[in-house]
């Protein structure tokens, strides 16, 4: 239990309100954008000012409005990598570097010299940020963030701005410098990839609200609602009618479920991520007729935008299925039936 | 014409041109230079502050606030002139209580000059150093402040320096504002030679004595003065920076 917060904040047309209680490990925060999840991060590091509420970082309340305390983001011990990393333009490496240290003056060049080497910055001492790649740059940031030994690091959209091959060797390099680290992480991300990557807890935010949070891979198993369905990439979703205790009808598919657990009074909608349908032979249970309304062909997958064949009406669900090389036609994977696994059936409610 | 007469014109013309320099009165020039750095100083670091300043106010009252700063340079100089006049005036009771308590007079000293050249110089200082800040990442100060920095550590360190071109053109705009400026320093400071005659002045007054090789003297010294300041700006503005054709 490292970090604590509830918080509000009113905006004109958008208000705030966050409850989150860190739990060991890397935490992550998950939202569309304009959801609030930086202005989370930010107050959070002091950078913005909530309108109520209280931040307690290690038992240390950095902010409460009710007793009036407000620490200075510099008393706040908290570290925070910036989406554009901030470094200082006119400032060389080892500048920027010495920046973050705190305490005796005298142990500093030692200190920055080691933390250069740990960062394998080596020969880039003297180098302006302007002079530095991508993956260097955020090295130095993250240098600069750690030599200050901060109690929480605070990762705002680390990876947002970087393309693919990049991407994935800062993320595995951020992992490995970051596993020595004994605080608290936080994570702000609007990739469900980088959070089920990266983070051991998940919180989702949506307009500013807090609409779940638990462990990352229960929370992509049973999102529970469908706003956090969605946030988790899930994209087919009908509005139900129960029909019987294990029984729902998908009214926008026009199609009958069983459902393995006891549908509650509360679910309001259906929905099953495109990975986890199945071909199938014959018609029956939990199987869809399938009509093809629009093929993509994705690199390795083919991504198909299906409709209940015998209703001409229903709207339209996507299906992927992995390729098996790339001579392979869109055409020749389409089935005639598609089953629906009852342990991937999401029951959602609002 | 003989060779013998030509050469003697021109020793002629030489030794006129000789006397014409050896007889001018350099104070203009000199009290322009002075009085064009001091202002720049005042300038510079009044024009910083309330750039700064600026920056952290509400939008409301950032646009009627920088209303007012730039008004001296919308206003004819001769209105600057007037409201100082109004102001420091011995005969009122703030220049009464200056002369009074300090000993300081404004009007027709040098010291006027030097506020009348500041008043007129300072809003372009201060509008290059507030788009200049306007144009600084805030996560830099951000960052800054995650990282322990004292806020004037990182105006200092962080924001002047990645300021530093604009701030710059500021400096040398609100400079080469002041060695010329002519309108407000003549209503406060006056015109006395030696004392407060600046060049600008000098080039109006003896226009009006009739006296064209003088001013046109003066006035050759002030285009070459200016030119020197805008390839300054150039340089200094364009350095570090990709110059970039439109073609």
């Amino acid at each position: 239990m490292a970090i604590e917060l509830d918080i509000q904040k009113n905006f004109k047309g958008f208000s705030l309100n966050v409850k989150l209680k860190g739990q060991d490990g890397t935490m992550g925060i998950l939202g569309a954008s304009g959801s609030g999840k930086s202005m989370t991060l930010r107050s959070i590091a002091g950078i913005e000012t909530p309108d109520s509420g209280k931040i307690v970082i290690n038992g240390r309340t950095v902010f409460d409005s009710e007793q009036k305390i407000n620490l200075r983001p510099q008393e706040r011990r908290v570290g925070y990598l910036f989406q554009n990393y901030a470094l200082f333009p006119t400032m060389t490496v080892e500048k920027n570097i010495a920046c973050g240290f705190r305490g005796d003056k005298n142990e500093m060049a030692e200190k920055v010299a080691d933390y250069i080497k740990r960062y394998h910055l080596e020969g880039l001492e003297k180098h302006l940020p302007s002079q530095l790649s991508g993956g260097q740059q955020q090295r130095v940031a993250l240098a600069r963030m750690m030599i200050g030994e901060p109690e929480v690091i605070l990762l705002d959209e680390p990876f947002s701005a970087l393309d693919g091959y990049l991407k994935d060797i800062l993320q595995r390099d951020m992992q490995n410098f970051l596993k020595d680290y004994k605080g608290d992480m936080i994570m702000v991300t609007h990739s469900r990839d980088e959070a089920y990557k990266f983070c051991s807890q998940l919180t989702l935010l949506h307009n500013g609200k807090e609409i779940l949070t638990g462990e990352t891979r229960q929370i992509f198993e049973k999102p529970q609602y469908l706003e956090a369905a969605k946030l988790t990439g899930c994209k087919n979703f009908s509005a139900v009618q129960k029909m019987g205790p294990h029984q729902v009808y998908a009214l926008d598919w026009e199609l009958m479920f069983h459902i393995q657990e006891e549908v509650s009074d509360e679910i309001t909608h259906v929905g099953i991520r495109g990975h986890w349908m199945r071909p199938a032979n014959e018609s029956g249970e939990n199987v869809m007729a399938v009509q093809v309304e629009e093929y993509i062909e994705n690199t390795f997958e083919h991504q198909y935008l299906i409709r209940n064949k015998e209703a001409d009406g229903s709207t339209p669900l996507w299906w992927m299925c992995q390729k098996k090389d790339f001579q392979e036609k869109t055409e020749d994977r389409v089935p005639a039936y598609l089953y629906f696994p009852p342990e991937h059936l999401m029951l959602l409610k609002k | 014409m003989p060779l013998k007469r030509q050469k003697r014109q021109l020793r002629i013309q030489q030794n006129n041109m000789g006397e014409f320099l050896s007889e001018i009165n350099w104070t203009p020039l000199w009290i322009s230079m002075k009085t064009g750095v001091v202002a720049t100083i005042i300038a510079f670091f009044l024009g910083v502050f309330c750039a700064r300043k600026i920056m952290k106010l509400k939008p409301g009252a950032r646009a009627i606030m920088d209303g007012i700063l730039t008004m001296p340079l919308v206003l004819p100089p001769t209105v600057a002139g007037f409201c100082l006049l109004l102001l420091f005036s011995l005969k009122r009771p703030f220049g009464k209580f200056l002369l009074q308590n300090f000993d300081i007079k404004v009007v027709q000293t040098w010291t006027g000059c030097v506020i009348a050249a500041s008043v007129i110089a300072f809003p372009l200082m201060y509008r290059n150093a507030r788009a200049a800040f306007e144009q600084v990442d805030v996560n830099l100060i951000y960052a800054g402040r995650t990282l322990g920095m004292s806020e004037s550590r990182i105006f200092w360190k962080v924001i002047m320096p990645a300021a530093g071109p604009g701030i710059a053109s500021g400096t040398v705009l609100a400079f080469a504002r002041a060695i010329g400026e002519y309108g407000a320093t003549s209503m406060l400071a006056g015109n006395i030679l030696g004392k407060t005659r600046t060049v600008s002045v000098a080039i109006a007054s003896e226009t009006a004595a009739g006296n064209f090789d003088m001013a046109g003297f003066w006035v050759v010294v002030i285009i070459l003065i200016s030119f020197l300041v805008v390839a300054a700006i150039n340089i200094v503005s364009g350095r570090g920076m990709q110059t970039r054709r439109w073609i």
